[in-house]
């Protein structure tokens, strides 16, 4: 298949518009299910309290998703949507290398570093 | 307030904010952070946290939009990504390293630079159509669609505009924005770079950014679920509205529309900032 900027910036196109569209279906999803149990709580974020693993660890987010709870799915979904602008970087990458263009793969792939280095350290 | 109020009222203020964000370039997350903070008490770092969701949010759903109708620009967009992730790293490190109050302040300054620039900006040069060395050498020269017909343009001083997006980068991480408003302003004003095409690629640019602090501010228990739940669906629905009115909007309006909303909130940050609300 040949590789253009044309071909690149759709195909790109068509993977972010995925990648939303699911984690926003996952977020919707926990969300009703949130609302549906939890809608008349009282709540205030007025300080701030750092949650458990199960909200800020992705074994954690994982495991709380898997188990179908509303926190860890919304939160699955979120960490889903964080995802797509990597992938975004991972497909430019490949596109540039298929198009031959050795200085912009090398670009693309020194942002995907940095990226997969910061995500890293998180976990 | 009950859940369910809290996240109808957070959907509707993201749902906005998502709408200018993908008109002006912004990642909403100018319109997200003093929102929660200030007209519904959530401490400043779910604020931020949720923020940073919205920006990926925005920038996600618009830049398919933007990417398929020709006017971001992949290549600068890329290249400058570069000072702008390790920006970003570097501002969420600190983030967690200086005050709530600092960060409003900063915040409100950062804005009100914007807004003013914006504001008073004076007749639209008319992009060059010629880049300088190096930017030819970096292929950074495009043409991007005018009432229909592709119209060429040129870029200049790409070191200036680099040292701009590490400085863009740096406020993401440490405000959770997207530093949308610095990005445009960096390539409208210092790298000459059309408006449309600067807003639109740096709503390209904004999702990436936010996406280097995310896991620092993840694992810091930033992100609510509760609170960014509401926020991305809300900006998401905005955005896809603001992005089939961009096409058809004038520039002229467009500054307008950001100077305006960006100086209000600057000065609402700044003056909480100082009175010890936020």
């Amino acid at each position: 298949m040949r590789m253009n900027d044309k071909r690149l910036e759709i195909i790109i196109g068509q993977l972010l518009r995925t990648g939303v569209l699911l984690s926003a279906a996952i977020v919707f999803g926990g969300g009703v299910l949130y609302l549906v149990r939890y809608h008349a709580a009282r709540l205030s974020f007025r300080s701030f309290q750092v949650g458990g693993p199960e909200i800020r660890t992705v074994p954690g987010i994982a495991h709380a998703a898997a188990h179908l709870t509303s926190q860890g799915l919304m939160q699955a979904g979120l960490v889903l949507l964080i995802l797509t602008p990597v992938a975004r970087v991972a497909m430019a990458v490949a596109g540039f290398a298929l198009e031959r263009d050795r200085l912009y793969t090398v670009v693309s792939l020194i942002v995907l570093v940095i990226l997969a280095f910061s995500l890293v350290r998180a976990i | 307030m009950t859940a369910l109020e809290f996240t109808v009222v957070v959907w509707v203020l993201s749902a906005l904010a998502g709408f200018l964000g993908a008109l002006t370039g912004l990642g909403g997350g100018v319109v997200v952070v003093p929102a929660l903070t200030l007209a519904l008490g959530v401490d400043i770092k779910y604020a931020i946290g949720a923020s940073l969701v919205s920006v990926i949010a925005t920038s996600s759903g618009a830049a398919a939009a933007y990417v398929r109708e020709g006017f971001s620009n992949i290549r600068i967009g890329m290249f400058l990504e570069i000072a702008t992730t390790l920006g970003a790293i570097a501002g969420a490190f600190l983030a967690g390293r200086v005050s709530t109050h600092v960060l409003a302040i900063i915040f409100g300054v950062v804005l009100i630079h914007a807004a003013l620039t914006s504001l008073f900006h004076r007749a639209d040069h008319g992009p060059s159509a010629e880049s300088d060395k190096l930017a030819t050498r970096l292929r950074f020269n495009g043409s991007y669609p005018v009432d229909g017909k592709p119209q060429k343009y040129g870029v200049r001083n790409v070191p200036a505009g680099f040292g701009l997006m590490f400085g863009a980068g740096a406020l993401s991480g440490l405000l959770g924005i997207g530093s949308g408003a610095v990005k445009v302003l960096a390539m409208d004003r210092a790298m000459h770079i059309p408006f449309k095409v600067s807003t639109t690629t740096s709503n390209f640019m904004i999702g990436v950014t936010a996406a280097a602090s995310a896991g620092l501010y993840l694992s810091r228990g930033y992100i609510d679920p509760r609170v960014a739940m509401p926020v991305m669906l809300g900006v998401l629905a905005g955005a896809l509205l603001g992005t089939r009115v961009l096409v058809r909007a004038q520039v002229k309006t467009l500054r307008v529309v950001f100077g305006v909303v960006i100086l209000a909130l600057a000065i609402e940050m700044i003056v909480n900032g100082i009175t010890g609300k936020v």
